[in-house]
């Protein structure tokens, strides 16, 4: 193997749901054991630590892991990129790794959401008794609901929704379906906060959120960590054959944040940052959309799964819907779409998620997925967005060794 | 008739309400807040643009659970105004699928969000069904 490749060693997710016993530092530590038992090391074969959690950003989870788990003196690098979180822990490494800073790193992700409700849009104060402007337009009372909204299942119907307008094809019951699908997925997946399949009548049925998503087409707010352990392909040389074996290459590792364009910044453009990042992620990793094996997407809305599809170019340019109706997604299709259930089904603790797709996706590499294994996947991708934007974007390749 | 106040600085009102941008003399971008330089080219020189008022629905979504103390259901869109993309709620029509399209025609509107013990009423904008 190409010793200047970075590897994934060791990875591991918690069971994503309801932990009312255990705090963010239980969790992270949690995965932190797992994953350096997966990878056969303990932390003092770690140079470098990159931790988020989104919720506590500020406070400090990395230093609050070492006290957990082993406070060796190496660098700590608390990261926070909203609903990137995790990807952007995990490209941290990848960046001291390929520095060469070091030869091994820990990424961790952790947050605890169960029962959190809408995380945007704060709870709007009755108006003053005199109207005087604040804030950078001048507003004089709250603008949240009286000049659009800031909630995330508005905002991300919205980009599906303008996906519709431009192409045309998109429905309710369409929409609808892309949850039926994942939810469909995460019978098979026992980390998943939610493992039931849900019928279409259901989903549609059930409360609305902001139109066209419904309460199970949003992303569920549960509690969960994730971890990874990379090292430098240098220092994979050095380990065992099993652990040569089941090492995962990362082939591309980009993080790219929105270029203007009119209208970004009236509704976020979640399109152009995920397509920018996909095209330097195939261009890194050397294989197009084509050769990927199952793709791993931030579904954070059924609405959203939709436009990634075009973003990823797993379609040709305003296919999205026509892919989705070929089946293409789906766990037997030609390229299967969040078959963990994706953040609507297996659940979006935030900054895990961009550590928890990895680990779902090096899972199927190391043929170790069980009932939902995808036969003989050989490469596959994960994605996360977070508002703002950042977009995270890592092609994951099974071992040669 | 009592002193008005607009809801955000970017609502003009008078006898033709409308909204206005600061526009990037070099590259035409525009933002409705203030900048230090323009997020497309850098440019540090911005003029003061009116928006159309009247512009085509390019998106929505009828938010039916918001944040406690926001009334709903209400329609949240992006209007495209001639060029020029505005966040804001349509009005003055029933917050379902079946009367919201993307696609239709809406202009500007004004409403009254009550008056302060000062007597001063603010107003909040808009944008409804083209009559």
């Amino acid at each position: 193997m190409p010793t200047d490749d970075i590897f994934i060693l060791g990875i591991t997710m918690t069971k994503f749901g309801k932990h009312p016993d255990l705090d963010t530092i239980d969790l992270a530590s949690e995965a932190v054991m797992g994953a350096l038992a997966d990878g056969q090391v303990t932390m003092a074969d770690i140079g470098v630590i990159a931790a988020g959690n989104l919720m506590g950003a500020g406070l400090g989870i990395g230093q609050a892991l070492q006290k957990q788990v082993g406070q060796t003196g190496i660098p700590v690098y608390n990261v926070a990129n909203a609903c990137a979180t995790g990807a952007t822990a995990l490209r941290t490494i990848v960046m001291a790794l390929k520095a060469g800073e070091c030869e091994a790193g820990l990424a961790v992700g952790v947050e605890k959401l169960a029962g959190a409700g809408l995380l945007a849009g704060g709870a709007r104060k009755s108006d003053e008794n005199a109207w005087s402007p604040h804030g950078r337009y001048g507003a004089v009372a709250a603008i949240d609901g009286r000049i659009g909204t800031d909630t995330m299942p508005g905002v991300f119907a919205q980009i599906g929704q303008e996906y519709g307008h431009k192409y045309g094809g998109t429905s309710f019951e369409l929409f609808a379906r892309i949850s039926e699908k994942n939810h469909a997925h995460s019978t098979l997946n026992p980390l998943a906060a939610y493992t039931k399949s849900m019928t279409l009548e259901q989903i549609m049925g059930d409360l609305m959120i902001a139109y066209p998503n419904t309460r199970p087409m949003c992303s569920a707010n549960c509690d969960g960590a994730a971890a990874a352990v990379l090292v430098t392909g240098e220092k994979l040389k050095t380990l065992s054959s099993e652990q040569q074996r089941r090492a995962v290459k990362v082939s591309a590792s980009i993080l790219t944040t929105d270029p203007w364009e009119e209208a970004c910044q009236v509704l976020p453009n979640v399109n152009t940052l995920t397509r920018n990042a996909a095209t330097q992620a195939y261009e890194q990793a050397g294989v197009g959309p084509e050769d990927l094996d199952l793709v791993e997407l931030h579904d954070c809305f059924a609405t959203a799964e939709l436009v990634h599809y075009d973003n990823l170019m797993l379609c040709p340019e305003g296919g999205a819907v026509d892919f989705f109706e070929s089946g293409a997604p789906f766990r037997e299709g030609k390229t299967p779409v969040n078959v963990s259930g994706g953040l609507e089904s297996k659940g979006h603790p935030i900054a895990a998620t961009g550590i928890a797709n990895v680990w779902e996706v090096c899972h199927h590499l190391r043929g170790e997925a069980g009932p939902r294994q995808i036969p003989d996947a050989k490469v596959g991708l994960a994605h996360v967005i977070g508002l703002g934007s950042a977009c995270g974007v890592h092609i994951l390749e099974r071992s040669a060794a | 008739m009592p002193k008005q106040i607009p809801l955000v600085e970017y609502l003009v009102l008078g006898d033709r309400p409308h909204l206005v941008a600061h526009e990037c003399t070099t590259c035409g971008a525009r933002f409705f807040d203030r900048r230090n330089a323009c997020a497309n080219d850098g440019g540090t020189e911005f003029r003061r643009v009116d928006i159309a008022t009247e512009g085509e629905l390019r998106t929505f979504t009828i938010v039916a659970f918001a944040a406690p103390g926001v009334p709903v259901p209400f329609v949240a869109g992006v209007i495209d105004c001639d060029g020029t993309s505005v966040r804001g709620n349509v009005i003055n029509v029933e917050p379902d699928p079946e009367h919201v399209s993307t696609g239709m025609k809406l202009r500007l509107a004004t409403y009254s969000l009550g008056e302060d013990d000062s007597g001063t009423e603010a107003i909040g904008f808009g944008f409804e069904p083209l009559p």
